[in-house]
């Protein structure tokens, strides 16, 4: 009877380790696995019974692991939180679409024959046969865009590192992941690496490049080392290596840890801190596609967008496109966090109705007060502003909705005016310190910020912050200082009356140790 | 080069294909403010000060770092524009000390004269305190962080033109610095003193170590005051005083260091000219003994750059003193002598373009022969304390004896002048009569690298000649690696040589580059324009050494006009 349990760091951090050691004490055959997203139950382990698998939540003792060897010996699973019918039958799984996560919590991550069992590297055997400009082809029908934020058509993006002159051409892998909120990236590398590594391969091919760097923040250890583990396993069954799959296409991959600055996401920065160089953005033009890493044609893809590549070339580009809106198809994963019931990591259709995704997946009973949906560069949206589709169209306050995909979900005890100033210091703190308006300006706002809750600020004070995120936006350097401003500027649209009120001297939540 | 047609401010303008809008602009005579643009440094797009708007993109893009491109059209003076500009430069004086009356670049400040041309009265936010320290370990270059703006000039010039890379950024955010390795102290480092990001730092965040204050207490202090001028200085002190670039000043120069009370005016010129003697009669020795690559040594900077990062190199470093401790030297021993003094109770200041020199009076071979180093800078300041105009003042001469000189001591200044005065004296030495020529125009110029072949008596003499210390590192590599082979090597740590020294006005509208070609026009007109043009030639450089030294490389020079150098250890390693 196999027993899988996740081994995410978000399960390893809820106390999976104890389980594991008690149920392989207790003879089980455990599995380990990856995320299946459903943070809020974890450690969350499954049991494969003859009657179907079975899910025990929170399993976080010994004592609990325990009770579930004794059930397993005695065939009975009185104490399961649900089956797996049960699960799929539920709001937040039923809607949802998993495909870049299809293998996280299904498979060992750290096993390479169970991906190749699962149908891994089927995708790279096929885009092997094919000439690279096929690949980039079959992947243009989709219309693929960048699953990272900017939503960059990703055959576009191929075509012109391919087009570029260069001896070498280098491909890169983003997974410097740094938004608040924002977990896909971790948990596909924890729970199906290759998948992410397969895509990078693939994307190699297509735009001819024969050296690979996956970037990893150093934060996500985990992830690094399952990638990299992936990287030498891979490279052992000649995925990777001079003439991959007998093909005359060599290609390489190192996995490097960044060194942990928010700012290194940007393409450019994080070319710069590969080099071994303080993560600074570069001028653009040149692009990278054009001149990135080492003065070479670069090309750059998020995490997930190399996963649906995978995807794309193992199931077809009409497989793909059988689900999504008009404009944009495939899936996107949203991490959900905050006062909802279910948080997690959730992969529906592009085009998902945000409101749906906070009520019907998330849980949430009652209404938010606010959703920051895309992180540092995102917005502060209200309540009435749910019902939209999350997809690469919709704006809402100069933004898209949609974002990198992180939603923080905050309740009625919130006060928007903190809100804002929170995500301004994590932007004050994690500006390169290259660019006027980002430095100084995120300092003078988060000044501004902390005036007003703290009884200091007025009027005046909000004409200030207006006036001065405009500028910010309008000549920061790079997108990091261009969109800090996104999170306080629609905060301060959508939640006028409680900036007002800080103004004036009160807090209505509250929050900010002043008078109602 | 393809051509790109664009619009800047209604006029229709064509420029070449990869020019930054900023540059297209100044060639549309519109100059666009900026704080971390310099003339010939890569681009870096931080300031953000000089943005733009172009038609057809929502954000203001900074001039500097945006590539022209066919039919853009650009807009340098909007109100959407001036506004924006007048609110970042708010932002970086809200965290700049307000204590422009006691700074350095006080009236040479580039962030105070765009605060006054904005019209800034209120920073519109609080003012905010750094709390930096102030780095005078440096003998040559005072750091001021509290002023540093970030502009990452300094670190440009010192890595992209002198490969030095003293400075780099650390830490985030408004907590960000520009630092020496590991927060190092200056002294600490490998800075090698050139001084080229005091002339490039648009604030003032470095500066030379101030001297003024020490050479009024010489003054004061009842010992002789002697002074010596270096060559580069005469063409270059004007422009503090509104003359324009490559005006010569000489004897007015001359007149107003009298007035300030110094007893003798001495001309470091007369010390080049000594430096030939000693310096061409080592090459003529060296060719006659094949040693190869003999290297100039009058620059304390290149010096410094050899013993750093050249140790291997050192014994090809002509043992020479540079002209001006050449001077200090013989006025502590030989003019002591004549004026019946103890060396103790002379003090001699020299007037450099140079903040390298400031270390260099204080390495422990040259004895302590030059009391001060005053750059051209910090000369010009005592002149106006003490109310004198430069250009209302009459002419004089220097004192005799070492105020006697050729055209070839003044060549020194410039580039090239080194090896040109060196010729005209070792093509005598070697073939026993005058060459034909007196100038050799070769060498001149403002390549960094410059190499030339020269017959001489039938031999053939391989002549390197470099400026800039990025010049200088090409060259070593080639030296290094055996695939160059030269007789003779002059390197100028500084652009153009001497005459764009780290302690030389500082050019605040002019292009710095024409600047230091007028300067180099001065100082070969003047050469042009004397009697006398060689070395050898020097009446008074014969007396002194049938009077005192004897011959070029006697014991007794040797003993007085050379020095030795042993390799640096920078960061304690």
């Amino acid at each position: 009877m196999i027993v899988k349990i996740g081994v995410g760091s978000c399960g390893l951090g809820a106390g999976a380790e104890q389980a594991i050691k008690a149920l392989e004490k207790s003879g089980a055959e455990v599995k380990k696995v990856g995320c299946i997203g459903l943070c809020y139950l974890e450690p969350l382990v499954e049991v494969e019974t003859s009657s179907g698998p079975v899910f025990y939540a929170h399993v976080d003792s010994k004592e609990k692991a325990e009770k579930i060897a004794r059930e397993i010996k005695a065939g009975n699973f009185k104490s399961a939180s649900m089956t797996r019918k049960e699960l799929e039958q539920s709001a937040n799984w039923k809607k949802q679409v998993r495909r870049v996560n299809g293998n996280c919590g299904e498979i060992d991550p750290e096993n390479i024959d169970d991906y190749i069992k699962a149908g891994g590297y089927e995708g790279l055997k096929k885009a092997l046969k094919m000439a690279p400009e096929k690949v980039i082809a079959e992947v243009d029908r989709t219309g693929l865009r960048g699953r990272g934020g900017a939503g960059f058509p990703a055959a576009k993006k191929w075509q012109f590192c391919r087009a570029a002159k260069g001896e070498t051409r280098y491909n890169v892998c983003n997974a410097d992941e740094g938004n608040p909120g924002a977990f896909m990236n971790r948990m596909l590398m924890e729970g199906d690496p290759h998948k992410v590594l397969e895509g990078l391969i693939i994307s190699s091919y297509a735009i001819g490049a024969s050296k690979g760097y996956v970037f990893v923040r150093a934060e996500k250890a985990l992830a690094a080392e399952r990638m990299r583990k992936a990287v030498a396993d891979s490279r052992k069954k000649g995925f990777l290596g001079d003439n991959i799959l007998g093909s005359r296409f060599g290609f390489d991959v190192e996995v490097v840890k960044s060194a942990g600055a928010y700012v290194c996401g940007e393409e450019t920065a994080l070319i710069e801190a590969i080099e071994g160089k303080r993560g600074t953005p570069r001028a653009r033009p040149p692009y990278p596609a054009q001149r990135g890493l080492y003065d070479s044609p670069t090309n750059i893809n998020n995490v997930e967008t190399l996963a649906h590549v995978t995807m794309i070339l193992s199931k077809g580009a009409d497989w793909f496109n059988g689900v999504g809106t008009q404009k944009s198809k495939g899936t996107k994963v949203f991490c959900l966090t905050g006062s909802v019931e279910r948080p997690g990591a959730y992969e529906v259709p592009i085009g998902f109705n945000l409101k749906e995704l906070v009520h019907g997946i998330g849980g949430l009973d009652g209404k938010p007060k606010l959703i920051e949906s895309g992180g540092p560069a995102g917005l502060c949206l209200k309540e009435n502003q749910l019902d939209v589709p999350l997809d690469f169209e919709t704006m809402q306050d100069e933004g898209t909705v949609m974002g990198s995909g992180g939603v923080v979900v905050f309740g009625e005890e919130c006060c928007p005016v903190d809100v804002a100033k929170h995500f301004m210091r994590f932007t004050r703190d994690e500006s390169c310190g290259k660019c006027t308006p980002c430095r100084e300006g995120t300092t003078r706002l988060y000044e501004m910020l902390e005036d007003l809750t703290s009884g200091k600020g007025n009027r005046e004070t909000l004409e200030k912050i207006s006036k001065l995120s405009e500028l910010i936006r309008d000549t920061a350097f790079c997108g990091l200082g261009q969109g800090a401003t996104n999170p306080l500027v629609s905060a301060m649209k959508n939640f006028a009356r409680d900036f007002e009120a800080h103004a004036d001297g009160k807090c209505p939540s509250y929050v900010c140790g002043m008078g109602k | 080069m393809k051509k790109i047609n664009l619009t800047i401010d209604g006029s229709k303008i064509s420029v070449d294909e990869g020019t930054a809008v900023l540059e297209a602009a100044k060639q549309a005579k519109v100059r666009i403010p900026t704080l971390c643009h310099y003339e010939g440094l890569e681009n870096y797009g931080a300031c953000r000060l000089c943005v733009v708007e172009i038609e057809g993109r929502r954000n203001l893009p900074a001039s500097c770092v945006t590539p022209v491109q066919e039919g853009m059209v650009v807009r340098t003076n909007t109100a959407r524009l001036r506004e924006a500009r007048k609110e970042l430069l708010k932002l970086i004086l809200a965290s700049h000390p307000a204590d422009c009356k006691t700074c350095e670049k006080h009236g040479r400040c580039e962030l105070q004269n765009l605060s006054y041309e904005f019209g800034i009265r209120d920073f519109g936010c609080r003012m905010h305190d750094k709390r930096h320290f102030i780095d005078e370990t440096s003998p040559s270059i005072k750091r001021d962080l509290d002023k540093c703006i970030l502009c990452g000039r300094c670190v440009r010039v010192c890595r992209d033109v002198q490969s030095v890379s003293v400075y780099d950024f650390a830490n985030r955010g408004c907590a960000s610095i520009v630092t020496p390795a590991l927060c190092k102290n200056m002294s600490e480092t490998n800075c090698v003193a050139c001084g080229q990001c005091t002339i490039v730092c648009p604030t003032g965040a470095l500066s030379e170590t101030d001297s003024v204050e020490e050479v009024w207490a010489l003054l004061k202090s009842g010992k002789r005051a002697v002074v010596q001028v270096a060559p580069a200085i005469r063409v270059s002190i004007g422009e503090l005083f509104g003359c324009a670039p490559g005006t010569l000043v000489k004897g007015k120069l001359v007149t107003a260091l009298k007035r300030l009370g110094f007893n003798e005016v001495f001309d470091t010129n007369f010390g080049a000219d000594l430096t030939i003697m000693e310096e061409a009669s080592e090459l003529v020795e060296a060719v006659k003994e094949g040693k190869t690559h003999l290297a100039s040594s009058c620059c304390p900077a290149w010096i410094n750059f050899v013993e750093e990062f050249y140790p291997d190199l050192l014994p090809h470093l002509s043992t020479c003193k540079s002209p001006h401790q050449m001077v200090g030297a013989l006025v502590k021993t030989y003019y002591a002598e004549k004026l019946g003094k103890k060396r103790e109770d002379i003090a001699v200041v020299s007037i450099m373009p140079c903040t390298a020199k400031k270390y260099e009076i204080k390495r422990k071979e040259l004895k302590g022969d030059v009391d001060a180093v005053l750059t051209t800078r910090e000369l010009a300041r005592m002149i106006k304390e003490v109310g004198l105009e430069l250009n209302d003042l009459p002419e004089s001469e220097f004192d005799a004896p070492f105020g006697i000189t050729t055209g070839a001591g003044a060549i020194f200044g410039a580039s090239g002048g080194v090896t040109e005065a060196a010729l005209r004296t070792a093509a005598e030495l070697i073939t026993g009569k005058p060459h034909e020529r007196i100038e050799f125009k070769e060498v001149r110029g403002f390549g960094n690298v410059r190499e030339t072949e020269l017959v001489i008596g039938g031999k053939k003499l391989k002549i390197a000649v470099a400026q800039t210390l990025g010049g200088a590192r090409k060259l070593l590599e080639e030296i290094r690696s055996g695939r160059k082979t030269y007789n003779f090597v002059e390197v100028m740590a500084c652009p153009g040589g001497c005459i764009g020294g780290g302690g030389q006005p500082i050019p605040v509208r002019e292009s710095r580059q024409k600047v230091i070609e007028a300067r180099a026009k001065a100082i070969y007109d003047l050469d042009a324009s004397l009697p006398l043009r060689r070395s050898i030639d020097n009446p008074a450089i014969k007396q002194l050494y049938k009077e005192f030294l004897g011959k070029p490389s006697s014991k007794k020079s040797k003993e007085i006009l050379h020095t030795s150098y042993k390799a640096r250890k920078a960061y304690g390693v």
